[in-house]
This record gives C-alpha cells, sequence and structure tokens, in this order.
C-alpha cells in the first residue's frame, strides 16, 4: 500500500489515501473511530485497486469545516472519485461510511458499480435505538462492538496503549474523530437517507456481524427492503467490526460479491 | 470590588445514596426523584433569598440557565429574572445567562433581554454563555462541532438586533430571517453588558477580549484552582494590549460564613457534602462531547485531562478537610473570609466576585444567616478593593427617582371581590 495526498478544490481539503493493488477500483469509506490500517486492506488489494481515504477531519485529512453535513460529504467523495480519475468504482462502506456509501450511491447511482454496506448507520428504530457510542469510554464501547473480546484478533486490534504519551496520543485522535463524525450522526443518525435511498441502483451486499450492539443486526432487514437489488448476509460470532473480527470471511464475502458481476 | 449573589437553584431533596444508584444528576437524571410541590417551595424560597440579597445591598443577583439537571432548576432564568424584576429595587439583575446556540431563533434572546432591562429599569446584565456540553449537546441536541460557530452566530444576530435601528435581513448559516426588527428595545444604550462565562477555552479568551466583554469563570473549585483559568484570560488581555482592569474579570466562590471557624464545618459541612458529591455526581461521559472543545483547545490542555481523568479514576468522596484546604470553599468566621476573599481577588485580579452562600441542601434559615453574615462582616470590609478603577462592564439604570416600585396589592375586603365578582 502506498500513502498519497490530494489536494481539492484549490486547496480546500487536504486528502490523504492509501492506495494499493491492481484490478478493478474499490473505494473503501471508514467508519467513526477512522480509518484502521489492518490485513483486511491488503487482502482486498490482492484482488482489487483499493483506495481506502481518510474523511476530512479524520487522521490526517483535512477541511472539515467546509462539511457541514451528509450530503455535503457524499458530494466531495464525487469530488474525489474525478480527481482519482474514477468514473465509477466499487464501494465498500463501514458503519458511518456504509452509510456514506448508500447516499453516494443514492445521489449518482451510475457511479457506484456495487455496493458493500458493512453494519451501516443512517437509519432509525426506536425499538432499537443506535448506541449513543459518544458518551462510552474506549474500554466500555468495546463489547459492544466485538463478539468476543478475548479473541486473539481482538486483543491485538485494541491493545491499549501503552505509555502515557501513546494514550494521550489515542485520546485526541478519539476526539479528533468522533468530533467529526458528530456532524453526521449527532444526536440521532437518521439524516434523510430514507428519503433517498430508494435510488441506490447497484447491486447491494449488506453483512451485518450477528452480536453487533452498537447498530442492530435488526437494521438489515431495513436496509434490504429499501434497496432494490439487495441481499443480506448475517456473519456469525462477529459484531460491528467485521473486517478486524472475521478478517478471512469479509474479505472472501466481499470479494466473491464483487467479483460475482464481472 | 463588586460583590453579587449567585444562586444555582438546586434540588436539596436528593436521597443519600442517590451517587450510589443513580448515574448521574443531569441529562438522565432520576425524574422520579422529582416533587413538583417542593419545587413549588423551592422556587419560592429561593427568589426570596435572592430579594433578601437586593434589601442587603450586593451589588447584582445572579441567575443562571440549566436544563435536565437536580442542581440547577432554571432551564429558563429569564423567567427568574423576570419575578426579580419585580420586587427588587437596585440590585443588577444578572442572568448568565442564554446559552445563545439553544435559542431558534436567537432574536429571542435579544427580545426577552430587551423586556428584562425595560422591566427592571435598566438593571439587567446579558450573560452570553456558550453552555455546558450537558445541557447543549446532549440536552438540546446540537451538534458538538458546530457549537461554537452558531453560538457566534447567534451573538452577531442579537448585537445587530440590539443596535441597528432599521429593519435588517439576517442571512446567517443556522439562522435566516428577513425581518429583523425587535420591539421592545432596551433601556441601555447601546446595548446592556455583556458578561461571558467560560470554562477555560483558549479562543473564548482571544474572543471576549477582542470584543471588550467581561468574562467569568463559574468555576466550583475555588480560587486556588481557578488562578490557572484566569492567568490564561489575563495573559490573553495583555498580548492584546488591554489594560488588566479586574472588572474585566468575575469568578464564583462557594463561602460559609458563621461565628467561628469550628462553627463554620458545624453549619454548612453536610450542605457542602451534599453539593459536591450528590450535585457534581454527572456522568462522565456527558462532561464533554467530542467536539464541544476545539481541538486547539483540546491540545492546548491534554495533559492536563489527562492527569484529571486518571484522578477521577482514584475517586472517592470529597470531605470538608478538602473543601476548605484546597479553597473550593471559603469559610470561618467574619475575619477569616474576609482576609481569604480578599487575597483570592487579588491573586484572581477579579473586580466581579460573585458569592454562593446558598449550596447543595442548605436550608432557607442557614441561608439567611450566611447572606445577612457575608453582608454585614464580610462585605464592607471588601469593597474597597480595586476603586482606583473604572467599571466600564457595569449596568447603567435609569436614575432612582424614575424607576417605578410596583403598586400595593389593592385587596378588596372579604366577599366583595374586585376583579368583577358576581
Amino acid at each position: 500500500m502506498e500513502s498519497r495526498t490530494l489536494s481539492l478544490r484549490d486547496g480546500m481539503f487536504k486528502t490523504h489515501v492509501e492506495v494499493g493493488g491492481d484490478g478493478e477500483p474499490l473505494l473503501f469509506l471508514h467508519g467513526s473511530g477512522g480509518l484502521r490500517r489492518g490485513g483486511y486492506l491488503d487482502d482486498l488489494a490482492a484482488t482489487f485497486t483499493l483506495y481506502a481515504p481518510e474523511h476530512p477531519g479524520f487522521g490526517a485529512s483535512e477541511g472539515i469545516e467546509h462539511i457541514d453535513d451528509i450530503i455535503d460529504l457524499a458530494l466531495y467523495y464525487h469530488d474525489l472519485m474525478d480527481e482519482l480519475g474514477l468514473e465509477s468504482a466499487h464501494i465498500v462502506g463501514h458503519s458511518l461510511g456504509g452509510m456514506l456509501a448508500a447516499e453516494l450511491a443514492a445521489i449518482c447511482p451510475h457511479r457506484v458499480r456495487r455496493l458493500v454496506l458493512a453494519n451501516p448507520v443512517g437509519l432509525w428504530r426506536d425499538d432499537e435505538p443506535v448506541l449513543d457510542f459518544f458518551t462510552l469510554s474506549p474500554q466500555q464501547l468495546l463489547p459492544y462492538i466485538v463478539h468476543d473480546t478475548d479473541a486473539e484478533a481482538v486483543k491485538e486490534a485494541f491493545a491499549p496503549p501503552e505509555t502515557a504519551e501513546e494514550q494521550m496520543d489515542a485520546m485526541y485522535q478519539r476526539l479528533q474523530s468522533f468530533s467529526a463524525a458528530g456532524k453526521f450522526l449527532w444526536p440521532i443518525p437518521d439524516k434523510g437517507l430514507k428519503r433517498r435511498i430508494h435510488r441506490i441502483q447497484s447491486p447491494t451486499l449488506i453483512l451485518w456481524g450477528e452480536s453487533d450492539r452498537l447498530v442492530s443486526p435488526s437494521y438489515a432487514e431495513d436496509f434490504r427492503t429499501l434497496i432494490q437489488d439487495s441481499q443480506v448476509v448475517i456473519m456469525r460470532e462477529c459484531a460491528h467490526m467485521p473486517m478486524l473480527e472475521k478478517r478471512e470471511e469479509f474479505v472472501s464475502l466481499v470479494s466473491e460479491f464483487l467479483n460475482d458481476g464481472s | 470590588m463588586k460583590l453579587h449573589f449567585f444562586h444555582l437553584m438546586p434540588y436539596r431533596f436528593l436521597p443519600d445514596d442517590f451517587a450510589e444508584k443513580h448515574r448521574s444528576v443531569w441529562v438522565d437524571v432520576d425524574s422520579t426523584l422529582f416533587d413538583p410541590v417542593k419545587g413549588h417551595q423551592i422556587y419560592n424560597e429561593n427568589l426570596d433569598e435572592l430579594e433578601y440579597a437586593d434589601e442587603l445591598g450586593f451589588d447584582g443577583i445572579c441567575v443562571n440557565e440549566h436544563h435536565q439537571n437536580a442542581y440547577g432548576l432554571m432551564p429558563s432564568p429569564n423567567l427568574m429574572a423576570a419575578a426579580l424584576a419585580r420586587r427588587t429595587r437596585n440590585s443588577a439583575i444578572v442572568v448568565l445567562g442564554n446559552s445563545l446556540a439553544l435559542y431558534n431563533p436567537p432574536t429571542r434572546v435579544a427580545e426577552e433581554f430587551a423586556m428584562l432591562d425595560c422591566l427592571s429599569g435598566g438593571r439587567l446584565v446579558a450573560g452570553f454563555p456558550v453552555g455546558t456540553s450537558m445541557d447543549t449537546t446532549f440536552c438540546y441536541g446540537q451538534t458538538p462541532a458546530d457549537l461554537r460557530d452558531k453560538y457566534q452566530e447567534a451573538h452577531d444576530l442579537i448585537m445587530q438586533a440590539w443596535t441597528r435601528p432599521e429593519v435588517f435581513a439576517f442571512n446567517g448559516k443556522y439562522t435566516q430571517l428577513r425581518y429583523v426588527n425587535i420591539w421592545p428595545r432596551p433601556i441601555q444604550q447601546p446595548h446592556p453588558p455583556v458578561w461571558v462565562p467560560g470554562g477555560g477555552s483558549v479562543e473564548t479568551w482571544e474572543w471576549v477580549a477582542r470584543h471588550n466583554y467581561m468574562y467569568c469563570y463559574l468555576s466550583y473549585f475555588g480560587h486556588q484552582r481557578g488562578l490557572h483559568v484566569m492567568k490564561g484570560y489575563w495573559d490573553e488581555v495583555e498580548r492584546q494590549g488591554k489594560e488588566p482592569n479586574p472588572y474585566r474579570a468575575g469568578f464564583l466562590q462557594f463561602i460559609a460564613v458563621s461565628e467561628t471557624d469550628a462553627q463554620a464545618e458545624k453549619d454548612y459541612a453536610e450542605h457542602a457534602e451534599y453539593f459536591y458529591n450528590r450535585c457534581l455526581h454527572v456522568y462522565p461521559g456527558f462532561a464533554d462531547a467530542p467536539g464541544y472543545r476545539t481541538m486547539k483547545t483540546v491540545r492546548a490542555g491534554l495533559r492536563a485531562q489527562f492527569e484529571r481523568q486518571a484522578a477521577q479514576a482514584a475517586g472517592g468522596e470529597l470531605n470538608w478537610k478538602t473543601f476548605i484546604d484546597q479553597g473550593f470553599i471559603l469559610a470561618g468566621s467574619p475575619e477569616t473570609v474576609r482576609q481569604q476573599l480578599e487575597e483570592a481577588a487579588k491573586a484572581l485580579n477579579v473586580g466581579h466576585m460573585m458569592v454562593l452562600l446558598q449550596f447543595g441542601s442548605m436550608p432557607p434559615e442557614l441561608v439567611r444567616k450566611n447572606t445577612e453574615l457575608f453582608a454585614r462582616e464580610v462585605m464592607p470590609h471588601v469593597r474597597h478593593l480595586f476603586s482606583e478603577y473604572e467599571d466600564e462592564w457595569w449596568i447603567k439604570p435609569l436614575p432612582e427617582q424614575d424607576r417605578i416600585a410596583p403598586q400595593p396589592l389593592a385587596m378588596a375586603p372579604e366577599g366583595t371581590a374586585a376583579g368583577g365578582g358576581s
């Protein structure tokens, strides 16, 4: 993987993107915690030309002050696709990134080849409210987003920072990411996707970990009903972080679905 | 130095096991703990206490805004200020204040403050807080990262609404109005004094100093811990090349006066413990929504926050010795309090001292004692401080002879109702 920094709209945005691999273009959109590096990105890059940007306000990407809402962010991604020279691409979005991917596909259906929504937010049910994860510390949040806190993959991905400096850095990164995420999710992550989602035309895979306690798998059926050409796969012994908890299964489900159309 | 009587209007009847059984006094506080009949009692007692402070010669009486909070029963401080405007004569009515981003449209603040200024004969101090994270982002659902921007836009709209005589259009990001033309307008021209309560954010110091407003730090943790924040503000005032006039600043200090130092502990310890251990029992997840503080402020205070969280985790109940040793409360005989208050005011360089004489579960008799002892035995001895400075941040009321007092009620004799009874 190679790190690239792009400048958009005459320098209003500075965008950090991880790029790698060879094959059909795949845009990966990360969730509220920021872009998690990990083997799953390399695995996807084995089959696709992978683009994994950090959203404005997350990590090294700048320009969140020019974005007011999820529609602004979706339109910004159309600019980014232009800049990357992508007429169209597969899009895989996780959590907040799933909500964003759905908006993007609804606004410009022809630019999205095939779509994967992994544990997406963006809809709301009073009987299954999405967790107010903004009020939880990393330690408090963990049992809601992983199936087994003792699993090796989980312990590796969520190892607590060791030194005080690392802890402060992690605290800062988390505040920065959640501050930006709040622009799209606060106080309730329902910002009108339900009025636009019918426009999605791409074949869509809805992936969900069965133990997700941040956004319940019961939302999978809502997404399926609202997206014309869609199917649901529920992943066993998995919660909100399938690409980290069940890396191999996640990569193979995504790859098989995206390659299905070619 | 000016001395102001500040009231939080706490609910006095939280159970002894409140902190063990409930996660927060604020935001999701258990509604079944509120007894409206006790609410009736509290509001009336507390208004009496504020009115008494006016009678005893306090310069100002202060109310503030909190939501879904068991230690602050004033979602609308303006209602309390309206009640006070009628029965008080001389004190400034200090509303600290209206959290500007929460009013839709924000011209509501310009209107209600103008009403209060007219009603009180020009005695209003207009407080413009951003508001706490609990109040604004959790109770009122504001997006944390937009809050300050929205606040500043609301401020611009309100100031224009007060000062521009013509009808104008306001095309903001958060508020669009075609016809801004508030009616009534404030007595105090060009507008009532603006005080901005802050909590130590870097941008607020810069902004307040640039606008020449008064900055106040409403801390519950006393003058010793307050030094750090006030120093940040004064450094900024100096950086902008402005005079370090103490009247540019206010500070909230808990005070407990009794006959002797020992008697002060007997009188006030349980009520202070009630405040610090029950009223401040706030779920940490509500204290600082991500984005509520700017990343610049976060960066500036990262180490302090990190250490504070570690200290919080260590935790434990707070007691009277901590309150006294760390200066949370200035307590003791009038002589003790006099001396400490003078030192604190000088160290903080604060010309507007807001004193909290009712705290926690303190009942009306004790509030009366504390208020009276403070007004008679302490206040006269510290007023001379900073007399060499001019207070440009103070009210300009109508001359006393031009202020209209409420007429005494014309009680009709029993059975002959004057109001159109049959």
